[in-house]
């Protein structure tokens, strides 16, 4: 399979601050690429520059074969973005904000007015051309977005952040959309901070403070990143009972997941008992629950994160 | 690139048309603004306080003297008959302006060799009732002159030497009416602020909220989206202007004797300079408060004082009137006058048209080579 975006090197200085540190990866065409990172982790910078709108400071990509440093105009004639920040007029109706985004990407005439009547459907808006913006509710606005950002049929589409604040139904939904965009052979280059969504993705990159700290599909990170197993306890008193297992010689790491904790544990360990013992140590702590767990992603970021961070 | 174009325009158009209050302030307020200018100038300059050293007491001085005061915009309030009276007479505000014609008015006036030097002593610490003062004064002399300019040279067959040396820098409007003079101004000075903020608003405004990413990632170049980004506010300051023109005959009684054709392309050009100084100032600014503030200052400031709409550019030091040319008010002031007042054709200021277009053409170039530069290397 051919590659849709190479990235080599990219950096991004703003003065003495490094945004994005020289990271390197491919994304395969037709592909959901996930491009996960915690808050400032430099998810948008490196986005802006792969749609041609921020100059590299040192390294290059290829975007659909052209180069954002020395063609960035035909990198654009290629891609769609859906910012971070929102993007349709609030001021304008439905059916202006298509019109505007389909004339600003040169298109006119009957091929308006078929991508026009794609956008209604796959926002299901049709009927509601003359709606305000302003007042649609979230998701069906993010929709809307989306069909204006691909209204020229680009190869490769970019989402910042695309499902931020909206509801979990409507977020499904557009996740529908997104798989539906990528069968229909567009690639789909997209941030998140829901790691249950990058479960949907095939490929991921984790970045940290501008640097590439993980690649590999969701399966793959869960099993070459983490190596030791992971145990899930539910129990009373978490804030006690987790300053009890981080000095356990048999636990690895230690982190609290919604009222739980999970633990990762090394050779000194041998079984469960061994857990509850400690635990049962301080009279105020009620065990209800303790069990090996298959990782999910987000084990597998904090992990990394920690690791990171020493 | 039409079609990219006309996206911006009517996408512009659409959001301004549903701003109402935006709406409401950009045609309200330069009427508004003419009414109150126009009346404060108007009432401002009747009654001029004029104190008279007349050293000769000839016919032709008293004569001078009435053409003044057969106006309604000088009274003589204190005739002097000595120097330091003068000095008095400006002190106390006994009048606004001293006349001082010399003993050898009347010979040199008739001599056609070496015009009469006459003076006039103007209180200045109201600079603007000064320069308005000094309008009609400049404007009453060269209508005086012009008068006998034609008898001395058919008595005498000489030259066409001035006969009294001041130098005529209004020979249109020798009916002294200020009003009528100052709307002109007025209406340059009106159109060039009000295009001049609402142009240098909207590229900001995207800046801020954001969506102006998702034009720069599309196939639009900068040139279609500046042009784009005008040409609504230019049609708003057209109707504008023609607004502002109505009010000027209503209130004022300002009549266009010119061509209305000529005056409608002449104000075109005009406002493409200003939209084109809006458009320079949204692509400098990140902020609306900062695109305000600059298109505030440029369009106002320069308007107002190097213009020649108060103060007349003739008399400004050789540095300041180079000066002048950065508002292209100054311009349009000369072209509205010659249509407006004289009634002049294309021949009489094409070269101002020609400055315009020229202004206007290395504004947009510099926004568009500035706003590449911005967009594309660092954000
Ligand atoms: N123009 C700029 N000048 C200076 N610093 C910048 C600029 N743009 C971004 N940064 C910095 O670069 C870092 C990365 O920012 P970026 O917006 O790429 O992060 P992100 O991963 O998209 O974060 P988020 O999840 O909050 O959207 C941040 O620390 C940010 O403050
Ligand atoms: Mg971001």
């Amino acid at each position: 399979m051919m590659n849709s975006i190479t990235i080599n090197n990219l950096t991004k200085r703003f003065g003495n601050f490094t945004s994005v540190d020289s990271i390197s990866f491919d994304v395969k065409e037709g592909e959901i690429f996930g491009f996960l990172g915690a808050n400032g982790a430099g998810k948008t910078t490196t986005i802006k520059m792969l749609c041609g709108i921020l100059s590299p400071t040192e390294g290059d990509a290829l975007v659909a074969g052209f180069s954002i440093k020395k063609e960035p105009n035909k990198v654009k004639l290629n891609i769609g973005y859906m910012s971070q920040r929102f993007s349709l007029y609030n001021d304008l109706t439905v059916e202006e904000n298509i019109n505007f985004f389909g004339g600003i990407y040169g298109l006119n005439g009957s091929r308006l007015l078929e991508r026009k009547q794609w956008v209604l459907k796959i926002a299901n808006l049709n009927g509601k051309e003359n709606l305000l913006t302003a007042s649609l509710p979230g998701g069906i606005k993010q929709r809307l977005a989306l069909g204006t950002a691909v209204i020229h049929r680009p190869k490769i589409v970019f989402l910042d952040e695309p499902t931020s604040g909206v509801d979990p139904i409507s977020r499904r939904n557009f996740w529908d959309l997104i798989h539906n965009l990528s069968s229909d052979g567009i690639t789909v280059f997209v941030t998140t901070h829901y790691l249950e969504e990058a479960e949907f993705c095939n490929n991921i990159i984790l970045i940290n403070a501008g640097k590439l700290i993980a690649e590999g599909s969701s399966k793959e990170l869960k099993t070459n990143y983490l190596k030791n197993d992971l145990y899930e306890i539910e129990c009373s008193n978490v804030v006690d009972a987790l300053e009890i297992l981080e000095v356990q010689n048999f636990v690895e790491e230690t982190s609290i997941f919604g009222n739980n904790i999970h633990i990762s544990v090394n050779r000194n360990f041998s079984s469960t008992q061994q857990i509850e013992s400690v635990l049962l140590s301080n009279k105020d702590i009620k065990i209800s629950r303790v069990n090996k767990i298959v990782p999910t992603l987000e084990d597998v970021f904090i992990h990394l994160l920690e690791r990171d961070k020493k | 690139m039409i079609s990219r174009l006309r996206a911006i325009a009517k996408k512009e158009l659409k959001q301004l048309i549903r701003d109402t209050r935006m709406l409401f302030v950009i045609f309200s307020f330069p009427v508004l603004l003419l009414v109150i200018f126009g009346y404060a100038v108007n009432f401002d300059v009747q009654n001029i306080q004029l104190g008279v050293y007349d050293q000769e007491r000839s016919d032709i001085s008293r004569e001078f003297i009435n053409s003044l005061t057969s106006s309604s915009y000088f009274k003589v309030t204190k005739t002097i008959s000595n120097y330091e009276d003068i000095k008095q007479t400006l002190d106390k505000k006994d009048a606004q302006v001293v006349l001082v014609l010399p003993k050898d008015f009347s010979h040199n006036f008739f001599s056609a060799k070496e015009p009469a030097i006459i003076q006039f002593l103007i209180d200045g610490v109201d600079g603007n009732s000064a320069s308005i003062i000094q309008n009609y004064v400049n404007s009453a002399v060269y209508t005086f002159n012009l008068k006998y300019q034609k008898q001395i040279v058919a008595r005498y067959g000489k030259s066409l030497q001035i006969p009294i040396d001041l130098q005529p820098i209004f020979w249109f409007n020798p009916d002294l009416e200020t009003t009528k003079f100052l709307i002109p101004g007025l209406i340059a000075l009106i159109l060039i602020v009000s295009a001049v903020i609402t142009v240098a608003l909207t590229l900001v405004r995207e800046k801020e909220k954001g969506t102006i990413e998702q034009i720069n990632v599309s196939s639009i170049t900068t040139i279609e989206l500046l042009l784009g980004k005008s040409l609504p506010y230019l049609i708003v300051a057209l109707i504008n202007a023609s607004l502002i023109l109505l009010a000027g005959y209503v209130m004022f009684g300002v009549v266009v004797k010119g061509n209305y054709l000529l005056l409608f392309m002449s104000t075109l050009i005009f406002l493409f300079a200003c939209t084109s100084m809006g458009i320079l100032a949204s692509v400098i600014s990140d902020s609306q408060q900062v695109a305000f503030t600059i298109a505030t200052f440029v369009s106002l400031l320069p308007s107002v004082i190097l213009s020649g709409f108060i103060f007349p550019i003739d008399s400004m030091p050789i540095a300041v009137q180079i000066l002048t040319n950065i508002t292209p008010a100054k311009f349009f002031i000369v072209v509205l006058r010659a249509i407006i007042l004289r009634g002049a054709g294309l021949e009489a200021f094409w070269t101002q048209l020609l400055y315009l277009i020229l202004f206007s053409s290395i504004l947009l170039g510099l926004a568009t080579i500035i706003n590449k530069k911005k967009t594309e290397f660092n954000r």
